[in-house]
């Protein structure tokens, strides 16, 4: 992964010090909240329902040991024992106070790490595929590049007040984990007919109160243009966006409203009169880069490991929990390990100080001290030997964390809502526990097989609902929560919203309403193997509408 | 109004020009785009100093063909969170070679001095009383080391061309 | 309608209420309950010398029930936030109980 050198080193010494004198002027009355505010933002903290949030950049995901065991520190000592990993591959506290927030920095800035425009109406963290560098089917390792795109965006003069936040995400394999298509920029690596890599450039797309699907506005970018070319299209969004009215400020509002074809050619002028070459790539510096995003030497290894199979066939959990949670690693005998945050009832994505702890212990002994964060509030460990598995198990199973339930029902996505955030219009994460009980049986999960439940407690999508194969958004009505399915959405490669199935249901009736979805699907399905999306994709809604509200007898009136 | 340019405050010699007054012999007043557009018949070849006053957004092309004729741009900065003056000022200076005082008045804060700055302003209008006390005590907040080229700053040879650092 | 001020003290973010004379508390049960709309915008009017002192951010009136002598805010959101987050008993306000 990479490596500061002096100059990113003292890079976040002076953010942390321009930082530590803003917050001194703040609480001395210099800065005023609105003017402070800004900042406060572009540096990670929220003001939230019950106390301040500071949300820590993890750039692309990727993480060491060493600051794994950091934020287990963090938590402890500022924070109340635990940590809770989104939805855009960061970490939150929920409850730092501001004057210890420069010291919080000080400690991250040790390992290297920030909370750098996490927030704010400036480019945030840059989100790449959390199986980069191991899955079988990678193209080329996306994060050189996302790396490269995180230094070029920070604390940059002229993309610091945009009219809006703005998202940035890369995916280097034809199954596209990263969501590409709902960000503000979304990066698809592809080889040309010469084969040459670049990029399929994707602009517009985005989730919130509007989802939209990006527009594909480039089929293939050559990589030493990716910084002049994002250049080019945010500064046209920094002119264009609109600043009315802060619903209507994303880039795709541009894009819907000023057409997508005079949306690319404004792009494509801009980057076309750009004839300096301040940012052209030099082959030479993304091969320096790449160096330090270079697989692990990874011991030659049968394709298949005894130890697994030996001990699979004594221990069906040990079996449920390689079958669901161990993806395809290009490297034979080798694994890409996901460690479920959902346990069965529990609040997802969150992990205590030990539980960080755990995973910074095996990914140092078992994983090449490489650790990755999921926007699907999971973790990874991408590059475990096969044989290892049984030990990393019974760690892992002795402090919660062998979940086996990773992309199955219970494997659900959701965001704070109003328990902690002061955004929402509903709880979320009591709603994603119940679900997860009421499908807490490991034969019935693996049965209904593939099913991304996602859940937003407001309009704002942080759940990201809208691509959720079953989406859950929560919203209020005459003060009381209900809450309105989305069905056949998917953040993948097929890229598609959710259709909603209709009126709300009730906080009481909503996980009643998703067995029904899902019994529904396990009927009409042609057989097992047609999962939830599928089977969606050939029905359609009609059958899912009919069985939620078509009643036969006046039980509800 | 208080002008800051090249590190200390200064007498500023322009002056906003009074809604529907003529623009005097001598020059020096900042009129909005529109008089300019309605009036510069009236100053083909005179050499008067003309400085002009833009709204966020305004397209370059717009004015482009005047940008010789203008000693001073004056891009408007309604709300310091209002960034489009930063695209604007970089293109004038970069794309379009504007020599001229290119002034940032408006909303204008000292947090923001620096990356005003690094965009190619020279000059700022500065009616904050904290931002003037902080300009004139000399603590202009910022960072030293930036990760991508801004207006005026030498490039830098080796490994990651695109860094600049402060001198 | 009776309601209650509410607002995050600067340093450290945690909800406070206006208690009777100005003070900020933690719990609402200290807080001082305003019996019409007269009196919160008397209050909201000395508050702000707090905001300019920098004690507190966020100042907002919420709605609140009184239901046999205990204090009870309207809303589900301002429930919680007196109390805390339902997902974590242990942590926030409730807490203190």
């Amino acid at each position: 992964m990479y490596r500061y050198d002096e100059f990113d080193a003292a890079f976040v010494a002076d953010r942390l010090n321009q930082f530590s004198d803003q917050v001194a002027r703040r609480l001395s009355g210099e800065l005023t909240e609105e003017q402070f505010r800004i900042h406060r933002l572009m540096n990670g903290v929220y003001l939230q329902l019950h106390a301040y949030m500071l949300r820590i950049a993890i750039p692309y995901g990727t993480l060491s040991s060493r600051q794994m065991r950091k934020l287990a520190h963090i938590a402890r000592r500022y924070d109340k024992g635990f940590g809770h990993f989104t939805t855009r591959q960061n970490i939150q506290f929920n409850w730092p106070a501001l004057k210890d927030i420069p010291e919080i920095l000080g400690e991250l800035a040790s390992v290297e790490m920030h909370a750098i425009q996490t927030s704010g109406n400036c480019i945030r963290n840059v989100t790449a595929d959390h199986f980069a560098g191991a899955a079988a089917d990678e193209i080329e390792d996306p994060r050189p590049y996302a790396e490269i795109l995180r230094q070029w965006s920070s604390i940059h003069p002229e993309f610091t007040y945009l009219p809006r936040k703005f998202k940035l995400a890369l995916s280097g394999s034809p199954h596209d984990r990263a969501a590409t298509q709902v960000h503000d920029i979304g990066y698809q690596l592809v080889k040309n007919a010469q084969g040459e890599t670049g990029f399929a450039v994707y602009v517009g797309g985005g989730l919130g109160r509007t989802p939209m699907v990006g527009h594909k506005i480039r089929d293939f970018l050559a990589v030493e243009d990716l910084l002049a070319y994002t250049q080019a299209i945010v500064r046209v969004y920094n002119l264009e966006g609109r600043r009315d009215n802060k619903y209507k400020a994303r880039i795709k509002i541009l894009v819907h409203e000023k057409g997508f074809e005079p949306m690319r050619e404004a792009v494509e002028a801009e980057f076309a009169a750009d004839k300096s070459d301040l940012l052209a790539l030099p082959q030479s510096e993304i091969d320096r880069i790449r160096t330090y995003f270079a697989p692990p030497a990874l011991k030659e290894r049968e394709a298949s490991s005894l130890t697994v199979e030996a001990r699979r066939a004594r221990d069906p959990a040990f079996a449920a929990f390689v079958d669901t949670n161990v993806s395809q690693h290009k490297h034979a005998g080798h694994g890409v390990l996901t460690i479920s945050l959902k346990p069965i009832g529990g609040i997802p994505g969150d992990a205590t100080a030990e539980q960080m702890e755990l995973v910074a212990d095996l990914a140092e002994s078992f994983g090449h001290d490489e650790i990755r964060v999921s926007h699907e509030q999971n973790l990874v460990l991408p590059h475990v030997a096969l044989d290892d598995l049984p030990a990393i198990y019974d760690a892992l199973n002795a402090d919660g964390l062998a979940t086996a339930n990773a992309g199955l029902i219970s494997d659900i996505i959701s965001c704070p809502g109003m328990d902690y955030c002061s955004l929402a219009t509903a709880r979320s994460i009591p709603v994603a526990q119940r679900i997860s009980e009421r499908f807490a049986d490991g034969p019935r999960a693996k049965d209904i097989g593939a099913l991304k439940i996602k859940i937003s407690g407001c309009i704002n999508a942080c759940g990201h609902h809208h691509v959720g194969h079953i989406g859950v958004l929560g919203l209020e009505r005459k003060g009381v929560e209900t809450y309105q399915l989305t069905l056949g959405g998917s953040g993948d490669e097929a890229c598609t919203l959710g259709d909603i199935t209709g009126p709300g249901f009730s906080y009481e009736d909503v996980v009643d309403a998703i067995e029904t979805v899902v019994d529904t699907y396990v009927g009409l399905r042609t057989d097992a193997q047609e999962d939830f999306l599928a089977a969606y994709r050939r029905v359609g809604m009609a059958p899912f509408k009919k069985a939620l509200y078509e009643r036969d007898s006046g039980a509800d009136i | 109004m208080p002008l800051y340019k090249n590190g200390s405050f200064f007498q500023d010699p322009w002056s906003a020009i009074p809604e529907g007054e003529a623009i005097s012999p001598a020059g020096h007043v900042i009129a909005p785009l529109s008089w300019w557009q309605a009036e510069r018949q009236a100053f083909e070849g005179s050499n008067v100093p003309i400085g002009v006053l833009i709204d966020p957004g305004t397209p370059i092309a717009e004015f482009l063909e005047d940008l010789p004729r203008f000693a001073l741009i004056a891009l408007a900065i309604p709300k310091f969170q209002d960034g489009r003056a930063y695209s604007t000022a970089r293109l004038l200076r970069e794309r379009h070679g504007f020599k001229g005082e290119l002034r940032a008045i408006g909303e204008v804060l000292i947090d923001q001095i620096q990356p005003l700055l690094r965009c190619g302003f020279d000059a700022f209008d500065v009616t904050d009383p904290v931002t003037q006390a902080a300009l004139e005590a000399g603590r202009v907040p910022g960072v030293t080391h930036f990760y991508q080229p801004g207006v005026n700053e030498a490039p830098r040879t080796g490994a990651r061309p695109w860094l600049r650092q402060a001198k | 309608m009776s309601q209650v001020i509410s607002a995050n003290r600067l340093s450290d973010g945690i909800v406070v209420f206006r208690a009777q004379g100005g003070a900020w508390v933690e719990q609402l049960r200290d807080a001082e309950i305003l019996a019409d709309a007269a009196a919160v915008k008397a209050a909201l009017g000395l508050v702000e010398l707090d905001v300019k002192a920098n004690h507190v951010i966020e100042v907002a009136a919420f709605e609140v029930a009184i239901n046999h002598g205990h204090v009870e805010p309207l809303h589900l959101r301002d429930k919680i936030r007196a109390r805390g987050p339902t997902t974590h008993p242990l942590h926030g306000k409730q807490a203190a109980h």
